[in-house]
Order: C-alpha cells, then sequence, then structure tokens
C-alpha cells in the first residue's frame, strides 16, 4: 500500500471534501461520477458519495477521483454512477455494496484505453440542453467553465450584437419548451423592439408545474450556470438588466443550486455590473413560488413575482410589452434558455440541423408512468413515440400491453398504442389531440382507466383553478362531478352530452390557458378510448378493474 | 422620510430571519411573497400575529397578506405536528399507486390528507408533484425524499421518526 502524501485532499477530517467527493493532487488515473440529482438522491446516493470516498481512503487508492454530478438519466436504476474514462455506466450503487463500483475503477489503465458500449437508453440520445448534465459538478463554476461555459456570453458580448445575437436564434428556428411552442426569436425580437427607457426584464420561467414532469428540475439540479447563461445573453440581445428566475419551491435543491451557481458568477464577473469587462450589467435573483400551478401562466407569474395572488390577467398586452412592473418582459422556460449556449456557440444553422422541419433541435422528456427505464431522455425532436417509449424506455414493466402515454400534463392527452409511430413534434401531437408541454411523459399499461385518468385530472384543475373566471371555476368542479358520477357507475348517456358540452364550453371561454386546456384530457380520453366511457355508463363495468363500482347501485 | 419600522410580534430570535429576508428585498409590497416563505421557513406556520407583522413592515393591507397567504397551497396557516409527511399525488405517483400509500397511512395512524395526529406526532400532507416521477411513488418525510415508496416501507419509516425529539 502507497503511504498518502502529505496535503492530499480526503485525508482531513473535513466534512465539506467528503460531502463533495475527493480529487487527487496529480495524475487522476481514473474517477467515478456519482449523480447528485432528484431523482439518485432519494435513493441515498449522496451516502454513495460519502462511502466511496472513506473506502478509497481506507484502501489507501488515491489516483482514483469521486465526484458528485448532475443527472445521468437512468433514474429507475440509481442510484447512478458513471466512469468517464471508459463510459461505463454502473446501476444500484448502494453504499453498502461499492464493490462492483471499487472493480470497475479497478481495471481503468490509461495506457490501455477501452471504451465501454453504454446500453441503447444512453446510445440512443442526442443531448443539447442536457450536454453537461452528469459530468460536470453542478455547484463547481470551475467545472463549468473547464466545459466551455460562459464561452457563449464571451462570443456574444465581444464579437455580437444585440440584434446578431436574435439573429442567430431565429436562424435556429428554436420554439418555447415551456409548452406553448412559440418561436423564441420572434419573442426576443418583440421584447428587444419594445420601448423601454425605463428599463426591461428577463424571466426564467421554473415553475414547472405540470404532474409528472421533472426536466426542468433535472437541467436546474445539473447544470444551473447553463441557464443563467442563457438569460445573460438573452438579456443582452433585449436590451434587459435584470431578472428573475421564478423556481417553485417544491425544488428546494434546484433553488439552492441556482443560488449558489448566481453568487459563483457575479464573483467570477459573470453577472453583475459590467459583465466579462464590457458595459453590459445584468443582475438576476430567484423568487420562489408556493405551489400554486395557475403561476406557470406568464401573466400570473408577473403577479406573483411581485408579491400577489398569482391571477392571470387577459393578453393582450402581451408581457413582451408590457410585463413586470409595466415593463417590457421576456419570459422564457427553463430549457429554452439551455438551448441558448449551445445555439450560439455552434451557431443556428447548426441547431436548425436538428429535428424536423418546423421543430427544430432536440426535446428534454421526462419518461414515467409505467416504462421500464424511467429517467430523463433528450431526443431530436422527430423522434418517434415507439423509439422513446420501447427503444430508450426498454418497454412496459412487467411486459404489460402499451396502453397510452400522457403528454402534456393537465393541459395535454393521451395518445394510444396505434399512434406509436407517430413522430414527437408540435404539430404531430396538437394533430393527435395533445400537446408537447413542457415534455412530461407518462406511460400508461392496462392497468390504467381512462375515465379515472380524466377525473384525476379534473380533480387537479379544480384544485388549481385560480377562481377568477367563472367557466374554470364552475366548469371544471361540475366536469369533475359528472366524472366522478361515471367512475362510481351513476352516470347516464345523458352525462355524457352534458360533460362533452360543458368541456367545450369551458374550452372557448375561460381566460387563459389553464382553463382553456382543462377539458383536454376529457376530449382525448373520449377521443380515443370512447368504450370505456361507455362500459362504466350502459354496463357499470370498469375494464380496468380500477374504478370503484358499486354494481348493486344499478340495480 | 424615516419609516419606523414596526415591532416584531415577540423577541424570539427567528424574526430576525424574517427581518433581513425582507430589508434585502427593500422592504416593500413585493417582497410579501419571500417574507412569507421566510417566516413559514423560521416558524414552520404562518399564524395571524406573523401575517399583520408582514403586512405593516412592508407596507401592505392584512386583506392582501391574507388572500396571498391563502391563495398558494404551500403556505399553512395551522401548526404543523412534530413530523410531516408528505405523499406526491401527481400523475406518475398515481399511476404507480400513491393511492395505495395514503389509505395504508390513514389506516395505520388514522389521519386523512392535511391533518395532524391527535398526538401532534405526525402530520400528513399531499403535493401536487414534487418533480420524483422517475422514482415514483415518491414520499417527502420530513423534507427527505424517499422513492420507490411500498405502503409497508412508508409506514415502517413513519414508525421510526422518534417522538418528543426537535426535528
Amino acid at each position: 500500500m502507497t503511504p498518502r502524501p502529505e496535503g492530499r485532499p480526503g485525508t482531513s477530517p473535513n466534512r465539506r471534501l467528503r460531502r463533495h467527493g475527493i480529487t487527487p493532487i496529480g495524475d487522476v488515473r481514473a474517477s467515478i461520477h456519482v449523480c447528485e440529482a432528484a431523482g439518485c438522491l432519494a435513493l441515498n446516493s449522496e451516502k454513495v458519495v460519502e462511502a466511496l470516498v472513506e473506502k478509497l481512503d481506507e484502501d489507501g487508492v488515491y489516483d482514483v477521483a469521486v465526484k458528485r454530478v448532475g443527472c445521468l438519466g437512468l433514474c429507475a436504476r440509481g442510484p447512478l454512477a458513471r466512469i468517464p474514462e471508459t463510459g461505463q455506466y454502473l446501476e444500484r450503487v448502494t453504499a453498502d455494496d461499492l464493490q462492483p463500483a471499487l472493480e470497475a475503477v479497478a481495471l481503468v489503465d490509461p495506457a490501455n484505453p477501452v471504451e465501454v458500449t453504454p446500453p441503447p437508453f444512453y446510445a440512443r440520445q442526442t443531448k443539447v440542453a442536457l450536454e453537461n448534465s452528469g459530468l460536470i459538478d453542478p455547484e463547481d463554476i470551475d467545472d463549468y467553465l473547464s466545459r466551455g461555459g460562459y464561452g457563449a456570453l464571451e462570443k456574444a458580448l465581444h464579437e455580437l450584437t444585440p440584434s446578431q445575437v436574435i439573429a442567430e436564434v431565429v436562424t435556429s428556428g428554436l420554439r418555447g419548451r415551456g409548452g406553448g411552442g412559440f418561436p423564441t426569436g420572434l419573442k426576443w425580437t418583440t421584447v428587444a423592439k419594445s420601448s423601454g427607457p425605463e428599463g426591461k426584464y428577463v424571466i426564467c420561467n421554473a415553475d414547472e408545474g405540470d404532474p409528472g414532469a421533472f426536466m426542468d428540475r433535472t437541467v436546474l439540479e445539473s447544470d444551473p450556470h447553463r441557464v443563467l447563461e442563457g438569460m445573460a445573453i438573452a438579456a443582452y440581445a433585449v436590451g434587459a438588466n435584470e431578472g428573475y428566475i421564478y423556481c417553485r419551491a417544491e425544488y428546494p435543491l434546484a433553488v439552492k443550486r441556482l443560488r449558489s451557481a448566481i453568487r459563483l458568477a457575479e464573483r467570477q464577473g459573470m453577472l453583475g455590473k459590467n459583465i466579462l469587462d464590457t458595459r453590459f450589467s445584468f443582475e438576476v435573483d430567484v423568487r420562489l413560488g408556493a405551489g400554486a400551478f395557475v403561476c406557470g401562466e406568464e401573466t400570473a407569474l408577473l403577479y406573483s413575482i411581485q408579491g400577489g395572488r398569482g391571477m392571470p390577467r387577459p393578453r393582450p398586452p402581451y408581457p413582451a410589452v408590457r410585463g413586470l412592473h409595466g415593463k417590457p418582459t421576456l419570459i422564457n422556460n427553463v430549457e429554452t434558455y439551455a438551448a441558448i449556449a449551445p445555439v450560439l456557440r455552434n451557431g443556428g444553422q447548426w441547431y436548425a440541423g436538428l429535428g424536423t422541419e418546423r421543430s427544430k433541435g432536440t426535446k428534454v422528456f421526462a419518461l414515467a408512468g409505467r416504462v421500464k427505464n424511467t429517467g430523463i431522455v433528450e431526443v431530436p425532436m422527430g423522434t418517434t413515440l415507439r423509439e422513446v417509449v420501447f427503444d430508450i424506455g426498454g418497454g412496459i414493466i412487467d411486459d404489460h400491453p402499451f396502453k397510452a402515454v400522457q403528454t402534456g400534463g393537465p393541459s395535454g392527452g393521451c395518445i394510444p398504442a396505434e399512434f406509436l409511430d407517430m413522430p414527437l413534434d408540435y404539430e404531430s401531437l396538437a394533430e393527435k389531440g395533445s400537446i408537447m408541454g413542457s415534455g412530461g411523459m407518462i406511460v400508461m399499461d392496462d392497468t390504467a382507466c381512462m375515465v379515472d385518468v380524466a377525473k384525476f385530472f379534473m380533480d387537479f384543475c379544480v384544485e388549481e383553478s385560480c377562481g377568477k373566471c367563472v367557466p374554470c371555476r364552475v366548469g371544471t368542479t361540475h366536469m369533475h362531478e359528472l366524472l366522478t358520477k361515471m367512475t362510481e357507475g351513476l352516470a347516464t348517456r345523458d352525462d355524457l352530452t352534458a360533460l362533452e358540452n360543458l368541456a367545450g364550453m369551458v374550452k372557448a371561454t375561460s381566460l387563459c390557458g389553464l382553463g382553456q386546456t382543462a377539458p383536454n384530457p376529457v376530449f382525448s380520453t373520449l377521443r380515443y378510448f370512447r368504450a370505456e366511457y361507455l362500459a362504466h355508463i350502459d354496463d357499470g363495468l370498469c375494464p380496468a378493474g380500477v374504478c370503484p363500482i358499486a354494481t348493486s347501485a344499478r340495480i | 422620510m424615516v419609516k419606523t419600522l414596526p415591532q416584531a410580534p415577540s423577541d424570539d430570535k427567528r424574526w430576525k430571519i424574517v427581518d433581513t429576508r425582507m430589508r434585502r428585498l427593500g422592504g416593500a409590497a413585493d417582497a410579501l411573497i419571500e417574507a412569507l416563505h421566510a417566516v413559514q421557513e423560521a416558524f414552520g406556520f404562518i399564524d395571524d400575529d406573523a401575517m399583520l407583522y408582514v403586512g405593516e413592515y412592508l407596507g401592505v393591507p392584512r386583506s392582501k397578506v391574507y388572500g396571498v397567504a391563502t391563495f398558494y397551497s404551500y403556505f399553512t396557516l395551522k401548526p404543523k405536528g412534530e413530523h410531516t409527511c408528505v405523499i406526491c399525488t401527481g400523475t406518475a405517483c398515481y399511476i404507480n399507486g400513491a393511492a395505495n400509500n395514503l389509505k395504508s397511512i390513514a389506516a395505520e395512524f388514522e389521519i386523512k390528507s392535511g391533518e395532524t395526529t391527535s398526538d401532534d406526532h405526525l402530520s400528513l400532507l399531499t403535493a401536487r408533484c414534487v418533480g420524483a416521477c422517475s422514482v415514483a411513488p415518491v414520499a417527502v418525510i420530513d423534507g427527505v425524499l424517499t422513492g420507490k415508496l411500498t405502503p409497508p416501507e412508508v409506514i415502517h419509516l413513519l414508525r421510526a421518526l422518534p417522538h418528543g425529539a426537535a426535528q
């Protein structure tokens, strides 16, 4: 055993070093990257880092670095680790069983490099927004800088005019990743043109409220600087000097990492006054949401940042013209900002080369539900649903039959098996009665009752309706009552007609997106699974065996 | 004009944390939500005195403070038990059987969502989605997220929570 040299980090009982892993001084023969994003943390990956450091210390292995990194993707098999030298992924690494990880790392020989072919889950993805995720320590700005971080901001400030930056974003064809799919370049152009002598704002919408969606959380927890860099570039392009990240309070780790990232970036001169020694200044701060889904709607979000109740107002005027404190405001989603740095670094043309004719680039999806490989997936737009669910997702748990995939959360719909070969892009999803949404994808098998699914989402909308407009406040409650009746086997055909009428009315007359899209889960389940509704109504049966139908009630 | 700041409801040192947060944000009306977060982080819930104080400090009418505090589901106006268990009821958790976890807790501890056991030991809450869908169904017990929970596991974790000790 080699004696441990003096002054090497990790020899001291310093807690900080133990928590964050160790990097040996001198040569690193091999490294172990351990995921410390929400999914793996929920499976105790923190303890894995501590145990690894302790074990390596104990064994006198001093040429192996242990690093915590952001999301490695395949949460289902967490806690995950990766050996970057060989590209090998290690699954279900626990503090009690470190042997596989230690053996794998012992085999690494720099003189004799070996590449391990990763499983299809990893190999079939194209990472743009997530390019650093799982590679860098999200709380270490130097790690981000070493991967070319803030290089796009530097390029923008030193080489491009604001209008050239916008032109690059327009060329990229990037569209809003929060769900709306509005062309980002066009939005930036509008804000840039809006006259705001007293200043403008740039806001990042990180109020990821769709149940079943965790893409933004992953980006924020894995690579917070990339979002800040995207915001700073946006601020330069549209002429803003102040910004906010509106993040949900349910994501404490994302908030913590964001706040620490802002502090570090300010210290490095990447945010704050006179960024990179130019005249451009941009101050950014985090504002917490407080558990209101409606605050993801942009006008509600603005009221919430100003300390009020998050209730939407009619548009126009759009926030691009009159936003926070009445000033022109650019609001984009986390993933949209995350795409900006690569767009500037590689050019808009490069980004436009990915994806389809009208949906450019890549999209991050959060794969969850009854699928084997739950986790975070980034693929080019236009990838088929089958590829995502079966090739990457590994198919259905226990090989049950696939029934549907739900996209777009409470504003989206269910896509049945017959459309498994459709390409995933904004237009195709809309055509099938769903939406891209923010990227949540819940896979359902034959154990799901589609009437109950519709009821689940309606229950969500009843709770989350802000109460400002009548169609949404009252309409969703009535729809929920009708759906409850159906799941109890007490509904008639007239109730079904009433449900359909009501759904159309709520869609047509609600004030904001929440109400306008609240009936979508009803519409799409009726469109593809009408027979299930009829089984509940006419036969008093729940084909999936989910609903508590009181058969005696029908006699 | 010098604005005189109101007196904190008590000499509890935790008010200093709340004051600092409000001061840093300029002590104006738009700091209301952040101030309520600060109160809840420090005291665990937001009572009437806290609402009156924050409102006065920020120059916000008490009706508006109450409106905001009750609009957002994250804020709680009642004290919670010694321990809290938040069961996520998001789509992925719903599909993977979160309802069974809820039912088993209800049966074991005789509480429903939003309630606290009669000995103030445990509060049960539900969340719309905590964004850990890939390891559904999940629970957040005293701030710690645990995934892939079955009813026996969640009951086991909750039974193991210590009595009487501070969190």
